[in-house]
């Protein structure tokens, strides 16, 4: 609850005010043994290294050559940087599609899966089982699937009489085509959320709007949606901030290509700071990174607040 | 004290016996002091590859010769350039040995004074056998190995050319000859290219990047050089926009479609299923080529040297070295580790095998290891022939990354259209600050 607290200095009333005791030394919170041991941790592998890499990028900071301190002439390179602009699009155009898709199939999924339909529980842990997998190695069964002669996708669509296509070997298909395996592998994580979402729904709604004549359509548009948009909220929250620093499927499948087709943001930052070791550019592609990361998280957690509060009567 | 006088036939028998030992041929060379440094501990990190696997595999022999203790690891090439260069940069390497890729890092290295100077130790005969002379390495490895100042850096493993494999059966059944200059290679292509069957008449590396090993091939033999008495970058000039020209050609009409996404390995599959009939590519790929269980065309594949150009004929050269840490407290017990990993008989099991070929000329030239050489004789005769036509791959810049990166995407752009000379254009103008920066820095 709101304004509940654990910290049993906070909860003695009965000392004496602070306030009318000035003289008396400040004394060290109590509860501060507790939260130091969390203090330093949250310093040492999350303040320090971002402080470190501020740092870094205010500096001409190559591994191997002495550094200088530029100030922010690396983030005025940004802009002026072709490949990164070019990488922020392609990081837009694929977050936005590998969180529609999986959405989509995901919440489409779910309501299937809240059926009572015969093996029901088997098909649902088959469903779910992409989700299971390593992303290198699917990758990797992905990569010889799109191969344009070889592969069994092409060899289906033959099959149909549907002509070959060349999946991430052509610089227009490449997006749409690793979208595709981050649809299969993270669409059974929507629909698990999803699903939970479902079961927390009473049936009661559902029995009235029955006896006032909705058909199943209307049924999911007027009581469904509504119901689990807080879930779906979450889900595409989740599956926004894994999209956007997707890096695994896209390194091992096509390593930003054909030519800088499908580099987006993260493989950019990988291939500054760790194949051109220019540690002090590739800082500042990572300082602006964590900043659109924070924003959008911001956004979707502001959404989500504002829907609750509608809901709930709150504030608008 | 003699019991019996020495007698005039025993005075005749020594005599004989001694003049016929003077007689008797020296040892050839001269061996090192390999049990000097017995008890030393030394740690190396390794390319995974088969120059890592025979160093592993054999690594017994060299301890119980000198005594060294070797702790080795092998890490996936990528990742083992970054651990290199990133415990380098620290100052206190983990490893005394490491093995060093000169296309992508012989410039870095250099700058940065992270290898130790090996002259001195291939001076001494303590430390040096006198079979392992300079001279003895290529001309190319010489050129890795030494920095601008004639300081030997490392000691140079094995060397990848650049060659032509073709698939015999294909030529036979189209009646196409083995080409000889790039216009023949064109002409073949052509002929052999039947999109209908599924067949194509050549195929490379069209990926970004990976594409700069076999782009270069073309540049050299359009007479382009890398770097001008200066330093500025010359691979957008006209021999570069003759290169692309055929580049593009080549990969766009003759190669199987998606060959833009294409690497060795893509490149290798639609060469060993038998879908294309010309594939240049670096001179390792031939015991894949002749495993029964990975290749549709073992006892197939002919092999032979890069093609000429129209201004020579040369074969892009990469290779990789051995060397020991400036920071390591044991470079003489290293030094002993670098000369035995490059040693005629690790040199000749590499050969054998396929799994590299050595930079050293007296192994080569061995009849005795050539004739063990397990892949066809067309195989090793190409090894020699591209020898002699050799030269460096890529400009021995410190950005050698971007400079792939960056011109490999303009050439790559070029197959889905692009027009090469503004392709490279664009491409130079991101590459040229780079390069500028990381001279002066």
């Amino acid at each position: 609850m709101p304004g509940q607290t654990y910290f049993p200095d906070q909860t003695m009333p009965q000392e004496k005010p602070t306030k009318s005791a000035p003289t008396k030394a400040w004394r060290v919170p109590s509860y501060w043994p507790f939260v130091l041991p969390a203090l330093v941790v949250i310093a040492g592998i999350i303040i320090f290294p971002w402080l470190f890499t501020i740092w870094m990028s205010l500096n001409e900071w190559k591994v191997g050559a002495p550094t200088t301190f530029v100030g922010l002439a690396n983030y005025m390179r940004l802009p002026t940087d072709p490949r990164f602009v070019e990488a922020v699009w392609h990081t837009i155009v694929y977050t936005l599609l590998s969180v529609i898709l999986p959405l989509v199939f995901g919440t489409f999924a779910a309501t299937i899966f809240h059926q009572k339909f015969p093996l029901r529980g088997f098909l649902r842990g088959l469903f779910i089982m992409p989700m299971m997998a390593t992303p290198v190695a699917i990758a990797l069964v992905w990569t010889m699937m799109f191969h344009p002669q070889l592969g069994v996708l092409n060899y289906i669509l033959s099959l149909f009489g549907l002509p070959a296509e060349l999946w991430v070997f052509h610089p227009g298909t490449v997006i749409p085509s690793l979208v595709m395996v981050e649809t299969w592998q993270w669409t059974p994580l929507i629909m698990l959320i999803v699903l939970g979402g479902l079961s927390a729904i009473p049936s009661e709604p559902y029995e009235s709007a029955r006896i006032d004549g909705a058909n199943a359509w209307q049924m999911f548009r007027y009581i469904t949606l509504p119901l689990i948009t807080p879930f779906i909220f979450v889900a595409a929250m989740i599956r926004m901030i894994d999209a956007v620093k997707s890096f695994d499927i896209i390194f091992a499948i096509t390593q930003g290509g054909p030519g800088s087709a499908s580099e987006t943001i993260n493989l950019y930052l990988y291939s500054v700071a760790f194949v051109y070791y220019d540690v002090g550019y590739g800082s500042a592609i990572a300082v602006v990174f964590f900043v659109i990361i924070v924003l959008l998280a911001a956004f979707m957690l502001y959404m989500r607040q504002r829907l609750h509060w509608n809901q709930t009567g709150g504030a608008a | 004290m003699l019991k019996k006088p020495l007698s005039r036939r025993t005075l005749l028998q020594s005599s004989l016996a001694a003049g016929a030992m003077s007689l008797a041929p020296l040892p050839s060379f001269a061996e090192p002091q390999w049990k000097k440094y017995a008890g030393t501990k030394l740690e190396v990190l390794l390319a995974k590859g088969p120059r890592g696997d025979n160093f592993q595999k054999n690594i017994k022999e060299f301890t119980d010769l000198t005594g060294i203790e070797v702790e080795s690891e092998q890490v996936p090439e990528q990742q083992q350039r970054q651990k290199a260069v990133i415990e380098l940069a620290s100052g206190k390497p983990s490893f005394d040995v490491v093995h060093l890729s000169y296309h992508v890092q012989k410039r870095q290295f250099e700058k940065a004074g992270w290898l130790a100077d090996l002259s001195g130790f291939m001076k001494d005969p303590n430390l040096t056998a006198s079979d392992l002379v300079e001279s003895d390495f290529s001309a190319a490895g010489l050129k890795y190995a030494k920095d601008d100042k004639g300081r030997l850096l490392s000691l140079p493993w094995s060397v990848d050319y650049f060659i032509l494999y073709y698939n015999k059966e294909m030529f036979e059944k189209k009646g196409v000859a083995v080409p000889k200059t790039f216009d023949e290679m064109v002409a073949a292509a052509e002929k052999l290219t039947d999109p209908a069957a599924g067949t194509f008449g050549f195929v490379g590396r069209g990926l970004r990047n990976a594409n700069m090993t076999l782009w270069t091939n073309f540049f050299l033999n359009y007479g382009g050089e890398f770097l001008d008495a200066k330093g500025d970058i010359l691979t957008d000039g006209p021999e570069a926009v003759e290169a692309t020209k055929l580049y593009q050609k080549l990969l766009t009409k003759y190669s199987p479609p998606g060959v833009a996404g294409f690497n060795w390995m893509e490149s290798m599959a639609s060469f060993t299923q038998g879908r294309s009939a010309m594939w240049l590519d670096g001179v390792g790929w031939a015991p894949p080529l002749e495993d029964p269980a990975a290749s549709r065309i073992v006892g197939k594949v002919g092999y032979t040297v890069v093609p000429a150009g129209p201004k020579g004929q040369y074969s892009a050269t990469y290779g990789d070295g051995i060397g020991i840490a400036a920071a390591s407290k044991n470079k003489e017990a290293a030094f002993l580790l670098c000369q035995w990993a490059v040693s005629k008989k690790q040199g000749a099991r590499l050969l054998q095998a396929g799994g590299g070929v050595p930079f050293r000329n007296s192994i080569l030239n061995d009849q005795e290891v050539r004739s063990g050489v397990k892949l066809p004789k067309e195989w090793v005769q190409s090894v020699i022939d591209s020898a002699k036509i050799s030269k460096l791959g890529l400009p021995v810049v410190i950005p050698v990354a971007e400079f792939r990166d960056l011109v490999g995407a303009g050439v790559t752009a070029t197959l889905s259209g692009g027009d090469p000379a503004t392709e490279l254009k664009k491409s130079h103008e991101q590459f040229r600050p780079i390069l500028e920066r990381s001279e002066k820095s």
